[in-house]
């Protein structure tokens, strides 16, 4: 069948079940966008920025379990997007990016908005195509679905000369695709699970440290299945939220700089760490010298490079995290092996309750632990998916919230992208049109991309913004205020600039204020109860810090702020320990 | 420690880009890098040479084994390979020393490959060891230009299944 090169990449885009694509038109793109127009099927969302149009792409894909897909024009709207591709490569999420380039004849002249995104993307991305040859547009977009969604997902970018979506070709969806180089190992080795499974049933502080790698690979039920069959506490770092639900009894909280003190605890004495889908970040690990020591380590990964690349491993297992997990549970069940950790889940349930996330509540300042708080319980009986910027913001809603579901929760964890939760709570809500939709923001953050207020309010996106208007950056002027003197260098942005209600206004959303914790609630009742878009701008109080933390490069058990507590060898219980070691 | 690694990859556009956008976003040097296509039109090898220890060499060859493009990666085996660079060396020649250099040359089985006035342009091939001992000898004329093509090397054949 003859159609245009641009047709031939829509007629993949359905052939792949394509149902939303984010992007922002402009001259040479327009062909694409053409066809798009009357696409069956396909929804085209128009952000107000192409970097917008990459984190909702992003967020879609991590709420729904699909790939997301943007397409946007050469020169700067290409440019644009690099932020967004560099977040989704950093947190694996598939994302195919169809830019549009100059005709093939003037490509290498500096011709009007040529730029070279194909050279610009090679480190961001999975892997980036430009095509010489429109007759190849089938092939490319269906490796390029297959790369992106297969092994460790990541962005694909395939930057098409305008000249190509004119040109005629047969359009033929490819039964197979051929990619010798690309073979991602999906089986885990089956002696390398014997040995984990083996070392699983002998450990009597074992700790399963979780990551991005399980939501990737659909892992929760396994997770939980194995995590329940031997009595194995949970870390989830800030990736794996949602991978184990945050209410369970087992759950032990997410690792790292500003991590739960009872849980870096747990990773300092843990015997056998088994760590699935993380890549050992240096946010969780802190000092890579003092970091779990004492235990041996299974390291599950789909990518072969994550494995030893930061710590050495005594049991290496490449392959996807769903079909090892299973293979472990099995050869458990095989063996008859026995729950041993009832001791080991007191030493920590101690610690839970002795360093829990603190801070001083107060009657006439809102606190903003105190606002992420209020989200939870009034989110608590209905499916929520919750979304942040970057920041203090952040990490206050890693510490409060309960996530217990997979694909509910997007944030930006390798990149730290501040920006992102808006646009990401657009994709988010595209993905799961049934569900509450929340971005727990910063006042620093939300400018970096409120222009997308309009998008939600066009589509008619009811997502909520929820602003710990503190009228400063923040975790810059915390780490200022600890590290710098106190020098507040470049962090104080006015609290009342812009006005976040008459913005939300100004836009055609709801916009609500609350400045004592009286107000809190009715607000944030009023912005959930809303049939669209509403901004809550809280005023709150000014120079909280996120505790507990541990400075930048040192040891996870010694931790600043929060209860007080010392490095893990002097929190240990004598008589409970004696328990575990005995 | 020195690695001649052999990269096997698709003879595509932008592939020796990613490759050496690979070893510099990752820190790792590259000492010599030699690309050519081989028997089969549609892939390249690469000899690349590197300096890392264990643990960087693996990390690097897991991240090229990442590239979709890179089809084999092979650390040879400094014991069991073949390896061969070419040199050309254009050296001062004034007409009385001439028959030395030319003496030099046919010692290390080089050849001259052009004469100038006062020059002459030797054509060495050998390993990395020979040519530096070549280099040795002729600079004390006065090499006044020099190129070299980097190492290109292959595992022996008794390593063959």
């Amino acid at each position: 069948m003859k159609s245009t090169g641009a047709q031939a990449i829509v007629k993949s885009l359905q052939a792949e079940g394509v149902e939303v694509v984010f992007g922002y038109p402009g001259g040479v793109v327009l062909p694409l966008f053409d066809a798009l127009y009357d696409a069956d099927g396909i929804r085209t969302i128009l952000t107000r920025h192409e970097q917008g149009a990459t984190h909702a792409a992003d967020a879609y894909a991590r709420v729904s379990g699909r790939v997301g897909v943007v397409a946007v024009t050469s020169g700067p709207g290409a440019a644009n997007t690099v932020t967004g591709i560099a977040n989704a490569y950093m947190d694996s999420v598939p994302l195919v990016v169809i830019t549009g380039q100059v005709a093939t004849h003037v490509l290498g002249t500096d011709a009007f908005q040529e730029t070279d995104i194909t050279g610009i993307t090679i480190p961001i991305t999975k892997h980036n195509y430009l095509v010489d040859d429109a007759a190849d547009i089938p092939e490319i977009m269906a490796e390029a679905f297959h790369i992106a969604s297969t092994g460790r997902p990541g962005p694909v970018l395939i930057d098409v000369p305008v000249d190509m979506f004119r040109a005629e070709i047969a359009y033929r969806f490819p039964e197979r695709i051929s990619l010798p180089g690309y073979k991602p190992t999906v089986k885990g080795h089956v002696k390398q699970i014997k040995e984990a499974a083996s070392l699983v049933s002998k450990a009597r502080k074992p700790l399963l440290y979780i990551g991005g790698g399980v939501l990737a690979s659909n892992a929760a039920k396994e997770l939980k299945e194995l995590a329940e069959l031997m009595q194995l506490p949970v870390v989830t770092t800030l990736m794996g939220k949602g991978a184990f639900p945050e209410d369970h009894h087992l759950y032990t909280g997410m690792p790292g700089m500003h991590g739960g003190k009872f849980t870096n605890y747990a990773i300092t004495e843990t015997d056998l760490l088994f760590a699935i889908g993380v890549r050992f970040d240096d946010r969780v690990t802190g000092k890579l010298a003092t970091f779990a020591t004492k235990a041996k380590v299974v390291h599950v990964d789909i990518d072969p490079a994550e494995i030893g690349k930061n710590r050495g491993v005594d049991v290496p297992i490449v392959g996807d995290a769903r079909s090892v997990i299973a293979g472990v549970i099995e050869r458990l069940r095989k063996m008859n092996a026995q729950p041993r950790t009832d001791a080991w889940m007191r030493v920590i349930d101690d610690w839970r309750a002795r360093f829990p996330f603190h801070y001083h509540a107060s009657e006439t300042s809102i606190m903003p632990e105190y606002v992420v708080e209020r989200v939870r319980e009034l989110t608590k009986d209905r499916p929520t998916i919750y979304c942040t910027e970057v920041g203090q913001n952040q990490m206050w809603a890693c510490q409060y919230l309960r996530i217990r579901e997979p694909r509910t929760w997007a944030s930006s964890g390798g990149l730290g992208t501040m920006g992102f939760g808006l646009p990401a709570a657009i994709g988010a809500q595209l993905a799961r049109p049934d569900h509450l939709v929340i971005d727990i923001a910063g006042d620093g953050s939300i400018q970096m991309n409120s222009q997308e207020l309009a998008t939600a309010v066009i589509n008619k996106l009811p997502v909520k913004v929820v602003i710990l208007n503190n009228g400063y950056l923040g975790m810059v002027r915390q780490w200022q205020e600890l590290f710098y003197d106190r020098r507040y260098s470049s962090s104080t942005l006015p609290q009342d600039c812009p006005d976040f209600v008459k913005l939300a206004e100004a836009y055609g959303a709801l916009g609500l204020r609350a400045t004592t914790p009286a107000e809190l609630d009715d607000a944030l009742l009023r912005a959930f109860e809303h049939d669209g878009p509403a901004v809550v701008d809280v005023r709150v109080e000014r120079e909280e810090n996120v505790f507990p933390m541990v400075a930048p490069g040192g040891s996870i058990d010694e931790m600043l702020g929060g209860i007080p507590g010392g490095p893990v060898s002097e929190m240990l219980d004598g008589e409970l320990l004696e328990e575990v070691w005995e | 420690m020195r690695h001649t690694l052999s990269v096997v990859v698709e003879n595509k556009p932008g592939v020796l880009t990613r490759v050496a956008s690979l070893f510099a976003r990752r820190g790792f040097n590259i000492d010599s890098l030699a690309v050519g296509e081989t028997e089969d039109p549609t892939l390249s090898r690469m000899t690349i040479v590197v300096s890392a220890d264990e643990r960087a060499l693996e990390q690097v060859t897991k991240q090229l084994y990442k590239l979709i493009n890179v089809l084999k990666v092979q650390d040879l085996d400094p014991r069991e390979m073949i390896d061969r660079e070419l040199v050309l060396f254009k050296v001062n020649a004034p007409a009385d020393r001439r028959a030395e250099i030319i003496e030099i040359a046919n010692v290390f089985r080089a050849k001259i490959v052009d004469v100038g006035r006062a020059s002459l342009t030797v054509e060495a091939t050998g390993t990395s060891e020979k040519l530096a001992a070549m280099e040795n000898l002729l600079r004390a004329y006065g090499i006044k230009e020099l190129a070299r093509t980097g190492k290109i090397a292959l595992a022996r054949g008794s390593r063959d299944a």
